[in-house]
């Protein structure tokens, strides 16, 4: 690694060099393209209906829905960037930087909170602090209350209280993604700060937090995009979003079109706001020009006393609340239905949703490679926003993203059957629709933004000059990229396969409109069980689901934690 | 994992062998298959699907689906294996005819068992079984035993009611009925009383309605009868029976046009496959042997005149349907939504 003491060719990329790169990898180029499009297929899709239809439902939405819902989910969503990022960075930084009890230990257990499918966050939450709620029975016995009215409790029926819903369940993306960047960036950096005689939290504010910067944002982009997508948690709460209104237009007033329309302002939203921060952030760069930090670093500064207990309660609170709390909830049902732990039903679910989560997360993780290479390659600002634009359907609610591919998919299906038809005299029948393969290609791209921000992160902590240097001495393109910046992409590639991976065990929306007969997942099962409002059938799924997302977990952090550790 | 091109390149090769074989379509056209979508939970409808192929020698092939359902048989197409379709909600069933993916059935069996309030006028929807859109009301601190919806407007209950979201389906279509028989104008005068009397913020599911009355949040709540029998019957969480032990279920008026009542149904796929066993399957879960299942089963009420509800929802009292024709209502359903937003219902009472 020591021997890329290059200087960095830092010059800002022209059109030239762009043009002649594209000229050298037009294979690549093309194939990047192909993928680029099917990926984007859904969301196009999307933007067609959403434009075929009249418009009709806008002076209603303007007069009556929008001011308030384009408010209650800005609200919502600045509560959520804010929390998620306090708690995400500074748990992050915690681990990384101190000693103290059970830091091991909390280093994984910090990301645990991803496991819980935010509606069932919602409902456990509603439940644990409800009236006849643990907390609220234990305040009425130490105090003696008897009625309502006796005292103050705050509701968790509100924005903030969805805010927080959604925090304790989505900072683990925080979390992870300001890890990556504080294990792979070192600590030369802050030590040189440190030498200079900056005090640590100087150090921290004005080093590291700007270093980190890209890969927050990232983290945090990957927080808001869930918190625009949901509907459970927020219907449950209570909580008026825009989302909610994406479904009362198409349910409840027929109109997918009008559906869609509000979906693509969402996205354009967005969209906006992502490209935003990405200008602002133009001008900087914190490359490591040099390989040698991602070994030997100094040890951690070792915390005792009050300051260790602080840290240890710091860190584990959010882990109580995000994990904890739903847990407990949904452990205690669960143990009223012992009988269902042995259920085949459950076993093949269980089978099925590793299978698929797998498959997306292997998907997921080549398509966030190739295009982030290929713009790496070309590094044109219209590739960087091609990519950008390929991930943004994480922020589309799952049925309108999958709604987007069943249609894309359909078409091709029922066309390559007309084909058939009419040449070989067979029928094809319906080949992707309703295979298991239209659920990998669903979740792949739906939670392509996961394996895109992660890698991402990672990949601009990279110098440029890694990969070049290679290829100056003689190496291809991908050959370089697979020796070198492979290698070096662990921590963050095994990071984007923990999100890709736990997600589509979570996932329902784009599985349940789109799996074929006989394909039942987990949260399949939880949703069948509990959608007659009686969630605790499907306690049991529901556990399987949080312990299904668990073992990656641990599994991974262990390679990610010995790569800090060596 | 991914430490050269080489193996990443083999995983890949892994992953297509896998994603190929899982792309080989699931054929369940043959013989002696009927297929359903379903909005309705498989475990409801399993004992009823398994009672109709001990009968006929026919298998079910299950799909459940939830939102989108009408959209991927359109999509589907003509290739779309879809017979039988099963749904809750009136709303629903309208959505599925509306998205031109039935076709009408002419069968004198299904139209002898159904009365003609819960079907469509065309044959393109069918109810199979009924659930009464209720109030809850607390044994404790609410005396009366009738009550009206329009009642719910009324400001002596100010604060004390409780409901879920104003825009979710049940509570859509119960509004659209209050619009077929009041008008928009009177209706949405009534929705803005009934927002000046909710405790708090509409949310939750209809159980949370019981659980706020038990909690002291309220007196009054919105909800489907069957709930009632599934917290009643619920022994695993026995806390869930003290909540709808603290209820009582009032139908609202009783004494004059009736109570609100929406369906659970069913639609024949308009490029069924299998048309032959859809009808029987149709013609099955309007049969006695069916609509009894659904009763005990379900705590629903039977469309089938005569048949035999569940002892525990008997307990609830008689019920007096709205004779109103679910249709209207459904024709009132858009108005009945844009009316929430415009009343601002979901976003509780003013103070």
């Amino acid at each position: 690694m020591s021997s890329f003491i290059l200087k960095a060719p830092l010059s800002p990329p022209t059109a030239g060099t762009g043009k002649t790169r594209r000229q050298r990898h037009p294979a690549a180029l093309a194939v990047t393209a192909l993928v680029a499009a099917a990926v984007l297929l859904p969301i196009l899709a999307v933007i067609v209906m959403a434009f075929s239809g009249t418009g009709a439902d806008w002076p209603h939405l303007a007069r009556y829905v929008l001011p308030q819902s384009v408010t209650t989910t800005f609200v919502l969503l600045a509560l959520v960037a804010v929390g998620s990022s306090v708690v995400g960075v500074g748990c992050a930084w915690l681990v990384v930087a101190y000693e103290f009890p059970l830091r091991r230990t909390f280093a994984w257990a910090l990301v645990l909170p991803l496991a819980v499918p935010p509606y069932l966050a919602a409902y456990a939450f509603g439940e644990f602090f409800h009236y006849v709620g643990p907390v609220q029975t234990a305040i009425r016995t130490l105090f003696g209350f008897t009625r309502p009215g006796d005292y103050w409790f705050p509701d968790i029926r509100t924005t903030t209280g969805a805010a927080i819903v959604m925090t304790c369940v989505t900072f683990p993306y925080v979390y992870l993604t300001a890890r990556v960047v504080f294990v792979m960036q070192g600590r030369n950096i802050a030590d040189v700060a440190r030498t200079l005689g900056a005090a640590p939290a100087r150090v921290f504010w004005r080093v590291l937090l700007p270093v980190a910067r890209p890969a927050i944002v990232a983290g945090v982009a990957l927080v808001l995009m869930e918190t625009v997508n949901d509907f459970g948690a927020v219907q449950y709460l209570g909580v008026r979003t825009l989302t909610l209104a994406i479904y009362s237009t198409w349910l409840n007033r027929g109109s997918l079109e009008g559906a869609a329309q509000i979906a693509v302002v969402m996205l354009f939203l967005v969209f906006m706001l992502l490209t935003a921060e990405q200008m602002a952030r133009r001008k900087q760069r914190f490359h490591s020009a040099r390989g040698t930090q991602m070994k030997a670093r100094p040890p951690r500064i070792a915390l005792s006393g009050w300051r260790a207990g602080g840290a240890f309660a710091v860190a584990l609170v959010p882990i109580l609340a995000g994990f904890g709390i739903p847990l407990a909830v949904f452990g205690r049902y669960a143990l009223n239905r012992l009988h269902q732990f042995t259920e085949p039903a459950l076993a093949e679910a269980l089978v099925t949703s590793i299978g698929t989560a797998l498959a997306t997360a292997v998907l997921a993780i080549a398509v966030a490679l190739l295009l982030l290479y290929a713009a790496r390659l070309v590094r044109t600002r219209r590739m960087m926003l091609l990519v950008r634009f390929a991930t943004i359907g994480y922020a589309m609610p799952g049925t309108i993203l999958a709604l987007g591919l069943l249609i894309s998919l359909a078409r091709f299906d029922n066309f390559i059957d007309g084909l058939a038809r009419e040449y070989l005299g067979l029928s094809t029948g319906l080949l992707l629709t309703g295979s298991a393969a239209a659920v990998v290609l669903a979740c792949a791209i739906r939670f392509l933004a996961l394996a895109e921000g992660a890698v991402q992160a990672g990949l601009e902590k990279l110098p440029p000059n890694l990969d070049e240097a290679a290829r100056s001495l003689g190496r291809s393109a991908p050959a370089s990229a697979a020796t070198i910046l492979l290698p070096l992409l662990k921590p963050a590639i095994f990071t984007a396969g923990i999100l890709v991976f736990v997600d589509t065990v979570k996932e329902l929306s784009a599985t349940i409109l789109l799996r074929p007969f006989g394909f039942n997942t987990l949260a399949t099962y939880v949703y069948e069980n509990a959608s007659r409002g009686a969630v605790e059938e499907g306690a049991m799924a529901a556990l399987f689901i949080i312990a299904t997302a668990i073992v990656p977990v641990i599994l991974l952090s262990g390679p990610l934690m010995r790569d800090r550790d060596a | 994992m991914f430490d050269s091109a080489f193996r990443m390149r083999a995983g890949l090769a892994v992953f297509a062998v896998t994603a190929g074989a899982a792309l080989l379509p699931v054929s369940a056209q043959a013989d002696g298959v009927v297929n359903v979508y379903s909005q309705r939970q498989p475990f409801l409808i399993q004992p009823l699907l398994d009672a109709f192929t001990e009968e006929t020698g026919i298998q079910t092939e299950v799909l459940h689906l939830d939102e989108g359902l009408p959209e991927r048989i359109a999509a589907e197409g003509e290739n779309s294996p879809a017979d039988v379709i099963l749904t809750v909600d009136i709303g629903r069933l309208v959505a599925v005819v509306d998205a031109g993916v039935t076709q009408p059935v002419e069968n004198d069996v299904i139209y002898e068992a159904i009365p003609s309030q819960y079907r469509d006028p065309e044959g393109h929807w069918f109810g199979v079984t009924t659930r009464g859109r209720v109030i809850y009301a607390s044994k404790e601190r609410v005396e009366q035993d009738t009550i009206t919806y329009e009642e719910l407007a009324d400001p002596k209950w100010k604060g004390k009611v409780c409901m879920r979201s104003g825009q979710h389906q049940y509570n859509i279509a119960l509004f659209a009925s209050m619009i077929a028989h009041h008008g928009e104008e009177q209706a949405e005068e009534w929705m803005k009383g009934l927002k000046e009397n909710l405790a708090r913020k509409p949310g939750g599911n209809d159980r949370g309605q019981a659980q706020a009355i038990y909690a002291g949040e309220c007196d009054l709540g919105l909800g489907n009868t069957y709930y009632v029998g599934l917290m009643m019957n619920n022994n695993e969480e026995p806390e869930q029976q003290e909540w709808a032990d603290a209820i009582k279920v009032l139908f609202p008026n009783s004494e004059d046009r009736g109570t609100h009542v929406n369906i659970s149904g069913m639609a024949l796929a308009k490029n069924a496959p299998n048309k032959e066993n859809a009808l029987k399957l149709m013609e099955f879960l309007t049969s006695a042997e069916a609509q009894a299942i659904y009763a005990e089963e379900n705590y629903e009420y039977p469309v089938l005149p005569g048949a035999a509800v569940s002892e525990t929802v008997q307990s609830f009292g008689e019920i007096k349907p709205d004779t109103l024709p679910l249709a209207d209502v459904a024709k009132y359903r858009k108005a009945a939504s844009e009316m929430v937003d415009r009343v601002g219902l979901d976003d509780g009472p003013a103070s």
